[in-house]
Order: structure tokens, then sequence, then C-alpha cells
């Protein structure tokens, strides 16, 4: 049960960088990516290529995964996103239904449809465990991921908060024009952030593949995790972000121990229930308290059965 | 007061919001310096044109010159770094984010020069111990002295300033123009004020708009209040009463 625990929040880690990306988009580019699984599955397969088929060592194809990444989230949001954003609130689902299609066969096409792993290139650490007292066994590499996980996070916290490019984006994401007025340029900021949050999917898809295995077809179900964190999290929030991810960990890490097939079921039921609690809160604060909403709900239903 | 240089040139400027006209094939030239009130009534075209003029809102036909560059194709955040700031109706400030970060943006974002956080705190010294609270929970007068000094900040060198006064206290009003009037001289103002007697009392040109086009433009020494009012509601004087 608590080494359970212990695994949920580790995985929580892995979850909120996932998250953290889709988040940024939303919350500043007000673009949703729904190619956000896929492009986490290409850094993965991106990283997989240099460490396979070039021959680096797994530290630097990361190094080299991520740089790429952000460049293509720049790209993306350059060539893409920017025209999508300017054909109302439909193009860019489709869009980026398209380009999650397009990334899905593009991988098949280049690298197979073998599930694929990085756990086979980092030797000793994929099994690698601590023991704590209490017979509780620590895998090594759970713990480096979460503690990247939290670096990162915390990283992308600072720079938010503290530099002239964070003061810039969270400008924009509040009030673009009045940004605008302050002479930010919207699109440089936006630039910005799909680069970060490419990046951060990037990473994520590469925690996946150091701790499990990726197919060129897994990215819908990330990104379905990614949305799961960002709810129970609440949109616009990097702590918020992480207690989601640890949330979701924490459910599939508790509904595994109930039976092997009930832990994706685990997090699906929480964020179901986060939720439909934040829908009956905004729909307590229209009606003006909880009360008066659920007694609403209720009458409605009354009159309907009455009808019948 | 003012070099003879213009600072901002309007050319048969057309605004539109969909089918309507708010601004029609308008030409307004002024000179660097200059100290301009916009009055007009609601709907009469004055935000629309503040709009324009910075940038926010696309000239349909016509074109805008800053002394003599032509800054019509300029977005908003171009004519902020060109010298055209505006301090836009409703303030605008960044609410989650404390008085001295919505300052540090525009000092970040827009033209270098005298004006920094500290010289603006200087010239609004009652913004000094605000600097650390979040801009959304300050006072009406508090709000509009910061998005007076965050578009100082940016220096600019021609200020519009939509609806100074509106839902401000007597007592605010009076701060806010005191604050201005030390500016004469440094900068062009363009200033939409509603209210009359300050608008005559504070600039040296006063224009008026209706329906989108220019009633009245004059010196409010020279114009009479029967004038003003009849541009006002755009009466004119061979059409007589007939509306009114």
């Amino acid at each position: 049960m608590l080494e359970a625990l212990i695994q949920g929040i580790l995985l929580g880690g892995y979850y909120a960088v996932l998250a953290a990306g889709l988040s940024l988009m939303f919350g500043v580019v007000r673009f949703i990516n729904l190619a956000h699984g896929d492009m986490a599955v290409l850094g993965a397969m991106i990283a997989l290529w240099f460490v396979q088929g070039v021959g680096l060592s797994v530290s630097l194809a990361i190094a080299v995964t991520l740089p790429a990444m952000a460049a293509l989230g720049w790209l993306m949001q350059r060539l893409i996103f920017e025209r999508a954003l300017r054909g109302g609130f439909l193009i860019p689902i489709l869009t980026t239904i398209g380009l999650g299609a397009a990334l899905q066969n593009g991988m098949f096409g280049l690298f197979g449809s073998e599930t694929k792993s990085l756990g086979a290139h980092i030797g000793g650490l994929s099994w690698a465990s601590w023991e704590l007292p209490g017979g509780i066994f620590l895998g090594q590499l759970p713990v480096y991921m979460f503690l990247t996980a939290i670096v990162v996070l915390g990283t992308l916290h600072l720079v938010l908060t503290r530099t002239a490019f964070g003061r810039a984006v969270r400008a924009t994401a509040t009030d673009a024009d009045a940004a605008a007025l302050c002479g930010i340029d919207a699109r440089r900021v936006h630039r910005g952030a799909a680069a970060i949050a490419v990046a951060l999917a990037g990473l994520a898809g590469i925690f996946l593949a150091l701790r499990a295995q990726v197919t060129p077809f897994a990215g819908p179900m990330l990104l379905i995790f990614a949305f799961e964190a960002v709810v129970i999290g609440g949109i616009g929030s990097l702590r918020g972000t992480l207690l989601g991810g640890i949330a979701l960990g924490v459910a599939q890490a508790l509904g595994g121990l109930i039976s092997p097939q009930f832990s994706i079921l685990a997090g699906h039921v929480v964020f179901l229930t986060v939720l439909g609690w934040r829908m009956s809160q905004v729909a307590a604060a229209d009606r003006g308290g909880w009360r008066s909403a659920y007694a609403a709900l209720i009458l409605k239903h009354k009159t309907a059965g009455g009808k019948r | 007061m003012t070099t003879g240089k213009i600072a901002l040139l309007l050319v048969d400027a057309v605004g539109r919001h969909g089918q309507l006209q708010a601004v029609k094939s308008l030409s307004l030239s002024i000179a660097e310096n200059e100290v301009v009130a916009l009055i007009g009534a609601n709907g009469a075209g004055k935000t629309t044109l503040m709009r324009m003029l910075a940038g926010l809102h696309p000239l349909a036909e016509g074109r805008l010159a800053l002394f003599g560059n032509d800054v019509t194709a300029l977005p908003a955040h171009d004519r902020v770094k060109a010298g055209i700031v505006l301090s836009p109706e409703g303030r605008r400030l960044f609410g989650d984010m404390t008085v001295r970060e919505n300052l540090m943006i525009a000092a970040e974002n827009g033209r270098r020069g005298d004006w920094t956080v500290a010289t603006a705190c200087d010239a609004f010294p009652q913004i000094v111990p605000l600097l650390d609270r979040p801009a959304g929970g300050l006072s009406g007068g508090q709000r509009q002295a910061v998005a007076i000094a965050r578009a100082l900040v940016a220096n600019p060198s021609v200020l519009l300033l939509d609806e100074v006064s509106l839902g401000l206290s007597p007592a605010a009003v009076d701060g806010v123009y005191q604050s201005l009037a030390a500016l004469r001289g440094r900068m062009t103002m363009v200033v939409v004020e509603q209210d009359l007697t300050r608008a005559m009392s504070f600039a040296e040109r006063l224009i008026c708009m209706a329906e989108g086009v220019l009633e009245l433009d004059g010196n409010p020494a020279v114009l009479t209040r029967e004038e003003i009012t009849n541009a006002y509601f755009g009466i004119h004087k061979t059409t007589g009463a007939s509306h009114a």
C-alpha cells in the first residue's frame, strides 16, 4: 500500500511534465494541441534514434533531443498553429488531430510499429533500487525522474515569475491587447511558449521510453493522461499541474493494487470525479450557491418526470 | 509650448466595426508636445480612434504617420517601440501581477529613455507603497495612476489616454490631472475626457467627435460653451434643432 503510494507519487512527476506543456499552450496561446501526446512519442523516438541509430549515449541523446523538440515547437507555432488560430475555434482542433495522425503514421513509417524502449541502454539503472526501512523498495530511476520533473517544473516556475520573458508570457496570457500596448509581441511570446511546451512533451516521452516502452500509436493515450492531470490540477498553475499529475499517478498506482486492469480506470474515475466537482462549482456559482444549484437540478428532473 | 513639428498625422482614416463606420474618413494633425482633449458623446468613435492610433484597431482606409514616418502597417507592439503608447479604457492592468511587475513589463518591452520604474515612482509617489501589491486589488484612482505610470515607462513621444477620469472620485481626478500637468512639454498628449470643464481647463486644443467625424477643433480658450455643446450633440447650424 505505502509502496504503491510512493510509486504513484513518483509517477506523478512524469504526468506533470507531460501535462505542463499542454497547460502552457492552453493557458498562454489559448491553443489546444491534440497532437501533444504524439509530440511526446516523437521526442522518445528521436532520442531512441540518436541512441540506436547514431550511437550517442542516453544522456547525450536527451541533451540533443530537447533543443530539437523546442525548435520543432517554435516552427510549428510559426508555420501551423498561428494560421490555425486565425481560423476560429474549430480549425486548431482539426489541424492538430490531422497533425497527430500524420505524426503517428510518419513515425510508423520511419521507425516501424514494434515497441521500443530506452531501458535497455541505461544498464542497471532500470532495475536498481534502494531498500527503505520497512522492506519498501524504491526504484532509483523513478526517483531520478521525479527529481528531474521537480527541477524542470521549478525552473519553469522561476522563469515565468522572475524573468522578463516570463512576465511577458503571463501578461499575454492575461490580456493580449494590454500586453501589446506595453510593447510585447504576442507572436514571439507564443512561439517561445510553444517551444517550451513541445520540449516538455519530448521530455515526458523520453521519461516514458526510459521507464517503459513506446509505440508510434501511444500518443492519444498520453494526451488523455495529460488532459486528466491538467483538469485535476487546474489550468494555468504549475503547482496545480504537479499536484494533478501526482493525483493521477497515485490513483493509477492504488488502482493497480486492486487489479492491473483497474489501474488506468482508477485514474479516469478520479479525473471524472474532479471534473464533475468543478462543473458543479461552476453551476453553483452561476445559480448563487450549491444548494440552489442542486435544488434546480432536482426540481427540473421532477417536472420532467411529472410531464411523462 | 509646441515645437511646430508634426507628431501625429492621420489622413482620411476609416475605422470599421463590421458594417459600421465608427470613424469616417478622419484627418487630423497634432503637433509635437501639443496637449489635445478629445471629447464626444458615447458612440462618437473616440475609443475606436484611440485604438486606431495605438494600432489595436486596423485602419480600413487612410494612413497614419508619426513624426513623418508611416506607421499605418505597424502592429500595436511595434507602435509602442515607435513611441505611441495608449493607456486604454478600463486601465487593463494585469490584475494577478504586482504593480511593480506591471511597470516592469512596459519598461522591458517599451522604448528606452528617461522614464524608468524609479522615475515613474518619483512622478507618482502614491504608487510607491503599492508596488508589491497585486494590481487587481487597487482602487480606481490607484489603478489609473498605475496605468499612466505603466504607459510612461514605455517612454512614449505620443501618450494616448482613454477615459482619464471615468469611474474616479473627484479627488482622484484632481490627483491624476496634477500628475499629467507635470508632463506638459515633455510629450504629445491626447486625452479622452468626458468632463468638459476639465477638458477645457487642461488642454490647449479641444477636438469634438460626433458620429465618427470631427465636429469641432479649436482652442478651448476661444471656443464658446454653445459651440462645444452643439458639436457634442452633432447639431449643425444649417439643420438647426430639427432633431433636438
